[in-house]
């Protein structure tokens, strides 16, 4: 355990301590401009003279600014503290003042893209499972089926995401749930559909053959071969699946307009000129992830315990 | 004969001959092995095709497939714009950047235990995370042009490729490892003649998966402000302007350049890995 940890941590460290170098020269233009509004002397003057001038002689020419990039409202670069500061303001401190589903509040947008990537995990597990049983069962099924699949995702999602949202309110579905479910169910499905059909067909064949002698009919091999042998491929798959479903709950949110989601937030950030929004959304969005992908592991460590296999 | 009714009957038709095409003798061939999924698409086309003419769904929701192919024919010109600005300068551009960045920070890391216990896991869990969603930071840092585009998916590709390439590189087991050592091979002479060649299976697996991910990066981008030109542009603009014919032969594009940007990389990756088991059923 500790072999792992360690060097992670040092990363991430070495990740937070290169992030807060970046912010200085990333940000000593806006820093420069907001120091000259306030009074202060800058070297070259105006912000169209010194778009020509490199960030490290503006750094070393103004070096008693270069701090001011690092409080900025409206950064191009925000530090991870701001960062950490905006997500608290956000999330622990609306639950704090019992404005947990207030419109602005993280928990609440996070709630939304949960509900649609759930359901799209939803959809797009049953589509994959149900396309990989096809497949293992029929011949035909697997000729026309699997070049389709592979195909389907070749095919950028994103150009689909804003048709798919004109076709469900033409046929009459409102809100932006079951397109979003349904954008996110198509990145998802695929990845299902590959872990069961190898899931479905690793049984060898003598377990097999040997279903055969007790003159097992296709569904009791289904049911007492193959579905339990497919079940650690399965959860392999579904922690992929949920994954890309959250991503694609987002993409889904992206291009579309929506109002509330986390995706929308980033887009919302983006039209209002407030970066700590999106970042904030971003690492809401990775956080997300993060937990997700944890319950998807506990519930495999469990489910196998239960079918007396090791972890 | 109504619509409705021929859709279903080729449905019908198409369905019985590629049951019989899959259950005949010649199921393995490769004219059968491509037909059949061919004619598995044409049906669904040919469903599209009747379903929206039978209840005569206005064009400004969902067109036929014909009217979007001839779309497509009609306004080539653009389509082929927008295909050099997204698809040649944005999403190009930044799977060659990403690509090799990745490629090297992975030899890199790869000559530190620390590094790659540490590296890896990061990876993995930041490949999997929603990063499209860092376009918009992205468009303001390099601007609208395919710059930022590009930028966008070095950011996408880079860490799936990155997490395969040290995955790979752990592949060489000891024992060939030993042998190389035997030989008196110096590090470069293992990692070129030894481990990079036993990568690359994991190599072209993460880059496969990149190619989607490029495009996906490049389209989004866009969304997020561009030149008055590219298919994500057009597509967002279609989608206000009602050309949802124009908006559907985009995506006729993008399916074809996806489909032909990952069938290149398989192709590359067979004629590199020829040795490896799940490429020697192939030819």
């Amino acid at each position: 355990m500790m072999r792992v940890v360690f060097p992670v941590l040092a990363v991430l460290g070495a990740i937070v301590v290169l992030w807060y170098l970046a912010v200085a020269p990333m940000n000593i233009r806006v820093a420069l401009d907001t120091a000259e509004r306030a009074g202060a002397e800058i070297v070259p003057e105006g912000s169209a003279v010194r778009r020509d001038v490199s960030v490290w002689r503006l750094m070393a020419q103004n070096s008693e600014h270069v701090a001011l990039g690092y409080a900025l409202e409206r950064p191009r670069l925000p530090t991870p503290q701001q960062v950490g500061q905006e997500l608290w303001k956000t999330t622990g401190k609306m639950v704090q003042r019992g404005r947990a589903w207030s419109k602005r509040s993280l928990i609440y947008h996070g709630w939304i893209t949960l509900q649609s990537t759930f359901w799209g995990f939803l959809l797009g597990t049953s589509m994959g499972i149900l396309g990989a049983v096809l497949i293992t069962h029929s011949r035909v099924m697997e000729m026309s089926l699997m070049p389709w699949a592979i195909i389907s995702q070749t095919i950028p999602i994103v150009a689909l995401a804003p048709m798919i949202i004109v076709l469900s309110s033409q046929v009459g579905i409102e809100g932006r749930g079951v397109p979003k479910a349904i954008i996110s169910a198509y990145l998802c499905y695929f990845p299902v559909l590959v872990g069961m059909v190898k899931g479905l067909r690793s049984p060898a064949t003598a377990q097999l053959d040997l279903l055969k002698t007790y003159n097992a009919s296709g569904a009791q091999v289904f049911r007492f071969l193959r579905l339990p042998a497919s079940v650690p491929y399965l959860f392999t798959t579904l922690k992929v699946g949920i994954a890309a479903a959250l991503v694609g709950t987002i993409v889904g949110e992206l291009p579309t307009g929506a109002i509330s989601g986390l995706g929308a937030r980033i887009l919302i950030g983006d039209q209002f000129g407030t970066p700590l929004a999106i970042w904030s959304a971003l690492f809401a969005a990775a956080i997300l992830a993060g937990m997700l992908v944890t319950l998807l592991d506990v519930l495999q460590r469990l489910v196998q315990r239960r079918m007396g296999g090791r972890v | 004969m109504s619509w409705l009714v021929t859709a279903l009957l080729f449905w019908v038709a198409a369905t019985l001959v590629n049951a019989w095409l899959a259950g005949s003798s010649f199921s393995e061939t490769r004219v059968v092995r491509i037909a059949v999924p061919l004619i598995f698409g044409a049906t669904l086309l040919m469903l599209w095709e009747g379903l929206v003419r039978h209840f005569g769904v206005s064009p400004v929701i969902l067109p036929p497939p014909s009217l979007v192919a001839q779309t497509f024919v009609n306004s080539t010109e653009t389509l082929w714009v927008d295909f050099q600005q997204t698809v040649l300068k944005g999403a190009l551009s930044g799977y060659v950047i990403g690509m090799v960045a990745a490629f090297l920070t992975a030899v890199a890391i790869d000559r530190s235990g620390f590094l790659t216990r540490g590296l890896l896991p990061i990876g993995n869990f930041v490949a999997a995370l929603p990063i499209v969603g860092i376009a918009p930071i992205l468009v303001s840092w390099f601007g609208f042009d395919w710059h930022s585009k590009a930028a966008v998916v070095v950011v996408m590709v880079f860490f799936p490729i990155l997490v395969n390439c040290v995955q790979g590189l752990k592949e060489a087991d000891t024992m060939q490892r030993d042998l190389m050592r035997t030989y008196a091979a110096s590090y470069v002479q293992t990692l070129i003649k030894l481990r990079l060649p036993a990568a690359m299976p994991f190599v072209f697996n993460g880059l496969k998966i990149a190619t989607t991910l490029a495009l996906i990066g490049a389209i989004v981008a866009e969304y997020f402000g561009s030149p008055t030109r590219g298919m994500g542009f057009r597509i967002s603009t279609g989608v206000g302007s009602l050309s949802i014919d124009l908006v559907w032969a985009e995506i006729v594009v993008a399916a074809i350049v996806g489909s032909a940007f990952y069938g290149m990389v398989s192709l590359l990756e067979r004629w590199v890995t020829f040795w490896h088991p799940s490429q020697r059923g192939a030819r």
